[in-house]
């Protein structure tokens, strides 16, 4: 999994190689310079040879500022390796997302896939520059260090031989032990932060109901379990440090016991004991960092394997059309349709629908909430795909289409339709980016939204925030209808779109289509039934099946659903 | 100790700069007074830990200089010295090891303490916000206070503060020791000090000013994935996949340049520290060997110093480090404090809502124990007592409200509604309907004029017992983690299953919970996603209802119910508001016809009022309203 993800290094290979490299140089003069302090005192100090001393002592200085050099390029070169990486994991994943289906959306949730692409990334870059430098540095530095010893007294050098598995198996089982802990700790701690977040949304209930006292005492056992949990949790790990310090002292006494022992005995010199007191220091924080790092591997392990979860996950709709052809009109042909979220027979949301809208026509759909008008519209401009059953438009069967086509040709308003940060116009625009300031305007005066855009003091250029926040319900849902028509399609469908828009206007827009939209296949679900009545077709819809179709007149007399739809909306308007 | 190896966080995060860095830690260390004695403990133990560090290593001079050199090539060495002098390392050693684990383990204890009584002293403080608060703040900066501002804190209490500590003394007793030991090799330790500290101020200001750039370019890209993951669908629709990924890449690119930038100089410290202690041990090695040469020091004295060259640039780079850490924390903690100092919602009211027993004459007398029947007590000031029963009477005087106090959104509200009736409020988004309903349960205290309750100024009647007259079924229905009973009984804490079961049947809610899964034991998850709009509105419109209080106040539901659930809904309230004074935010004129009395708001203003028969025979903004020529939006 972790060498996979390596190949979105693209560019950054370089450098991901190079970094490691740099390192290895810091490491070997580092290592080198303890090496040539034992020479300076066995040989310069014992020969009395001042020149060597100083010759020597240049050398290290020449050492360690090479080593800087290697130091600072290779902090360099992993800073950029690591922030390249992350570049090219967040690319390939949001154009991943990008090129998902209504289908393979559906199955992540916009929290999870923001988490996936800021959170996550972050782990994993973090994750890749400790992996570049530390796990580099750090196991070198263990082995390196380690055969300098052992080539300066290979008895001596027993004690890192024991040390080193010692320190290295408390510190796994350590962690090993800790690790369950903290997983127990982090689910208290989300728990917590969700009660919070909860009292944040429900705050004018609680105060309502005067329950803070209640909510506090709910609010102190969940901190007080959090507080328990840590405790538990970081009780192990608190042996990290004085366990390092006992590892250090205790190979510190050992060397110089032993190490003077052999020096009295001749078998030593005194400047190689010195060489190897550095080396201590050496060697076991290398140990302390290799674990810290597969700590942080292990942690990334999880965002990796989210990640992976977004970039495996194949588009369920290809694009499958033939090139060069088109839609010859905005007919469209529903031939025994079933569909299916779950892809599953025994699950259908849609059964054997079958209708035929003519090029031109305005039909109306309507139904009680969860009668799937939303999937049936939904299936025209492929968003999904049918489990059985045709959907022609236009002459084709959908699939038969590029999908730019398909879409293009079919403009669709969505149900919880949005607007994103930008100018109007520039929002606009996304329906045709070449439109003309005039073709924008009239599209807008069709969708009676002209004389609001107008009244703003920027006009056109009035900014909205994220989300379109600083328009009411009922422009936005105008402006979405203008930036629909603006694509100039052969086939419009309105989900439910002007649901918060009088009905005076909604008349209006209805008239302005029949007069500008000659040519276009309009559909519109509404659950009111005065938007639709006037329409030349009205299908209703009921549990996925086709429960009747037919102009308002006709369903009057044979729809019951109909009916009575109309019948309890008309008590409320007079 | 190797401490900041993983921290992800850390390179997102930039280093801020408190306002009075003082004050807070100050403020800091009251909330850790409970564990004094302690933190007393912790002190002494660090100051062990470091100094038998440093005595160890000072023992290496009289081990090479008096045990080993002079032994060196005789025949029949003696070694009891030596031996005693290992046995004393070995002590001293295990006391440094003894407390490390002590501070170690005496801190745990300190800081998950203070950290709960830090989250409880927030959540019961934010309990007691006002509204205007929350209307303020958006809930992510809020819940950031309980993440990442209580986390940096933590960590510095737990990791920074110690070890600064440590370091510090370590540091200190590390440099009297070398001037003990050579004062010569001392300056030379001076001078390479002096350029550690310079080059890192230098990298830490430079590092500092990337990381706010990098936090730009990161918040920019944060942002354009949140909005675009929100309208995938939209972006689908339109064809805009590769345009959207075009946007994304170039954002991405100046993350990355940014990014790249910021850690170098974050990663660059630690090798340049690391290589410039190097750079003082080769320069100590080659002084201290021509020094030896010329016998002004001894071997015994190199061996020390050069270890405690080595032991020097740790804590020295774990300062550095560290300070950042705590700035930051500060800054944090400062905001934590500016939250715990908001003022909480005021409320000098003085008459309460009392259970009362009501005799055939009138007179009221107060009962310890629930009777169904409340009174209003009203202490006086020549200390007598007077009761008045609780009927539901709401009165506005001439009420003037604004949020801002610029703007003014309620002007010269007054209104009256006797117990029983029904007032329904008419108008569009920002007509102020939901203003006026905030304001009678004090949500929001008036600028002018008064609200009656019962003959009551309500700034007079405690809070909450204000609000337990009342009861509000919202717009947006929250429901709580939890199962539906306990969601019901939220109403009435100490309501018995029997009277939850009446209370859902009385809002028509019984018949759907009891064809779910587990009935009315089933758990709802956060908001309660796996109910739809409609049964979350059921059983917000129960919990009301298993509260029993003699006013009530319903934002009607939204436009998304189908017509079925409406209807029930429908019913459900109508049970509801039998004998109860009621104000209604009506958004569906289908439902105010009944009212005794309709008020049409407009611009904060009441425009008109009366009944249904009346405000349509007037034929104005209510008649066009209501024949749809106008918008309500």
């Amino acid at each position: 999994m972790y060498f996979k993800l390596l190949t979105y290094l693209g560019r950054f290979k370089k450098q991901a190689i190079l970094a490691p490299l740099a390192v290895i140089g810091e490491v070997a003069l580092e290592i080198y310079i303890p090496f040539l302090m034992a020479k300076i005192i066995d040989t310069g100090i014992a020969q009395r040879d001042i020149s060597f001393i100083v010759r020597t002592g240049l050398l290290m200085i020449g050492a360690a500022i090479v080593s800087l050099l290697c130091g600072a390029a290779g902090a360099r070169l992993a800073a950029v390796a690591s922030a390249g990486f992350a570049m090219q994991i967040r690319n390939a994943v949001f154009g991943k997302i990008q090129d998902f289906s209504f289908y393979n959306i559906d199955r992540f949730s916009t929290a999870s896939l923001i988490t996936r692409l800021t959170t996550d990334i972050t782990f994993i870059q973090n994750a890749f520059m400790m992996v570049l430098r530390a796990l580099v540095r750090s196991p070198i530095m263990l082995v390196c260090a380690t055969m300098m010893a052992v080539r300066i007294n290979a008895d001596l050098s027993i004690v890192f031989f024991v040390a080193i598995p010692f320190l290295g198996i408390s510190l796994a089982v350590m962690s090993t032990m800790a690790h369950k802990h903290f997983l127990k700790m982090f689910s208290k701690y989300d728990a917590m932060n969700s009660s919070i977040q909860e009292m944040l949304i429900a705050v004018r209930v609680v105060k309502a109901f005067v329950r803070e006292k209640f909510e506090n005492k709910k609010f102190n056992d969940s901190a007080t379990d959090l507080r328990d949990a840590q405790k538990r949790a970081e009780k192990i790990v608190i042996f990290n440090m004085p366990l390092m310090n006992f590892s250090m002292e205790a190979c510190l006494i050992c060397i110089v016991w032993f190490g003077g022992n052999f020096i009295i005995q001749g078998k030593m010199q005194t400047g190689e004991l010195f060489s190897f007191l550095t080396y201590i220091g050496m060697i076991l924080t290398s140990l302390m960092m290799i674990s810290f790092v597969f700590i942080g591997i292990v942690i990334s392990q999880a965002s990796i394997r989210r990640i992976y979860e977004v970039l495996n996950e194949t588009p369920d709709i290809a694009d499958t059309g033939k090139d060069g052809l088109d839609l010859k009109d905005g007919s469209v042909v529903f031939d025994n349709v079933s569909f299916s979220y779950s892809k599953k027979a025994e699950n259908l949301t849609l059964k054997n629908v079958s209708f035929r809208i003519e090029s031109g026509q305005t039909v109306g759909i309507i139904g009680a909430t969860g009668s799937s008008k939303t999937t049936l519209v939904q299936l025209i401009p492929r968003l999904y795909d049918v489990f059985s059953g045709r959907v022609v438009v236009g002459g084709h069967d959908v699939r038969e289409y590029h999908l730019p086509v398909l879409r293009s040709a079919v403009s669709m308003v969505l149900q919880n339709n949005l607007l994103f940060s930008g100018t109007i116009a520039e929002n606009l625009r996304w329906g045709d980016e070449t439109a003309s300031d005039l073709e924008v305007r009239q599209m807008t005066q069709a969708a009676q939204a002209d004389d609001f855009v107008l009244n703003f003091p920027d006009g056109y250029n009035t900014v909205l925030g994220q989300g379109g926040v600083n328009v009411s319900g009922g422009q936005k849902q105008r402006l979405c209808i203008a930036r629909a028509l603006l694509r100039k399609p052969k086939i419009l469908i309105l989900d439910d779109s002007t649901s918060a828009v009088d009905t005076a206007t909604d008349r209006k827009i209805r008239e302005a289509f029949k007069n500008q939209l000659k040519e276009t296949t309009k559909i519109i679900i509404a659950q009111r039934v005065s938007s639709i009545m006037d329409a030349d077709k009205i299908i209703v819809l009921d549990q996925g099946e086709i429960s009747g179709i037919g102009t308002h007149e006709e369903l009057m007399k044979t729809n019951a659903i109909y009916k009575d739809v109309f019948m309890s909306q008309q008590k409320g308007v007079a | 100790m190797a401490k900041g190896a993983i921290n992800p966080r850390s390179a997102g995060r930039k280093v801020e700069r408190p306002a009075n860095a003082f004050k807070t830690l100050l403020r800091i260390l009251k909330y850790m007074l409970p564990y004094k004695i302690q933190l007393i403990f912790v002190v002494a133990a660090v100051f062990g830990a470091a100094i038998s560090r440093v005595a160890v290593t000072y023992l290496l001079k009289p081990a090479v200089n008096i045990y080993i050199v002079p032994m060196i090539g005789r025949q029949d060495p003696d070694l009891s010295g030596f031996s005693r002098l290992v046995l004393i390392m070995t002590l001293i050693a295990g006391i440094g090891v003894l407390c490390t684990y002590l501070f170690n383990r005496l801190m745990l204890n300190v800081v998950t303490g203070t950290m709960r009584q830090v989250r409880v002293d927030m959540f019961t403080h934010m309990q007691r916000l006002p509204i205007k608060f929350f209307d303020t703040h958006t809930h992510g900066s809020v819940m950031s206070l309980y993440t990442n501002d209580v986390d940096t804190l933590r960590e510095m209490i737990s990791m920074s503060l110690p070890h600064m500590l440590l370091s510090l003394t370590t540091v200190v007793s590390i440099f009297i020791m070398m001037i003990v030991l050579s004062p010569l090799l001392t300056v030379l330790v001076i001078v390479v000090l002096m350029l550690m500290l310079i080059t890192i101020r230098c990298v830490a200001s430079k590092s500092s000013k990337y990381f706010s750039k990098q936090q730009q370019a990161l918040s920019v890209v944060n942002g354009y994935i949140e909005e675009m993951a929100e309208g995938t669908k939209v972006v689908k629709v339109f064809c805009r996949e590769e345009k959207v990924k075009q946007k994304f890449r170039e954002c991405n690119e100046t993350l990355f340049h940014q990014a790249s930038n910021a850690n170098t100089f974050a990663n660059i410290l630690m090798p340049i520290i690391g290589n410039l202690s190097y750079l003082l041990f080769a320069a100590t090695s080659m002084l201290g060997g021509y020094l030896a040469v010329i016998g002004r020091v001894d071997l015994g004295t190199i061996a020390a110093f050069l270890q405690y060259t080595r032991n020097f640039s740790m804590p020295v780079s774990q300062i550095s480090m560290q300070l950042n850490a705590i700035l930051s924390a500060l800054a944090g903690a400062e905001r934590i404090f500016k939250f715990l100092d908001e003022p909480v919602e005021s409320d000098y009211g003085y008459v309460g809502l009392v259970n009362a027993e009501i005799s055939k004459d009138g007179t009221i007398a107060e009962v310890p124990y629930r009777t169904g029947k409340w009174a209003w007590k009203h202490p006086h000031h020549d200390k007598t007592l007077s009761y008045t029963p609780l009927k539901g009477d709401v009165v506005f005087e001439h009420v003037v409200f604004g949020y801002e106090p610029e703007k003014i959104v309620l002007n010269d509200i007054s209104l009256e509604a006797k117990a029983g009736q029904k007032i329904a409020f008419v108008g569009s988004t920002g007509a102020g309907k939901t203003t006026i309903t905030n304001l009678i349960n004090r949500f929001y205290d008036l600028r002018h004029g008064k609200i009656r309750y019962d003959g009551i100024n309500i700034n007079k009647i405690k809070k909450d017992d204000l609000r337990r007259s009342l009861s509000m079924v919202l717009q947006d229905t929250h429901l709580f983690t939890g199962t539906v009973m306990e969601n019901i009984r939220y109403g009435k804490l100490d309501a018995t299953d029997e009277e939850v079961y009446h209370a859902a049947k009385l809002a028509n809610a019984d018949s759907f919970i009891s064809s779910l899964p587990q009935g009315y034991d089933t758990v709802l998850t956060a908001d309660g996603v796996n109910l739809s709009q409609g049964q979350r509105q059921l059983i917000a419109i129960a919990r009301a209802a298993i509260a029993n209080p003699p006013v009530l106040i319903l934002d009607e539901a939204t436009s998304s119910i189908d017509t079925r659930t409406e209807a029930l809904i429908e019913q459900g309230m109508n049970t509801l508001m039998k004998g109860r004074t009621v104000f209604v935010i009506a958004h569906r004129l289908s439902t105010v016809r009944n009212a005794d009395k309709i008020v049409v708001l407009e611009h904060g203003k009441i425009i008109e009022t009366g009944t249904h028969d009346e405000l349509i025979k007037l034929k104005k903004r209510y008649y066009q309203l209501y024949t749809g020529l106008f918008e309500l939006s």
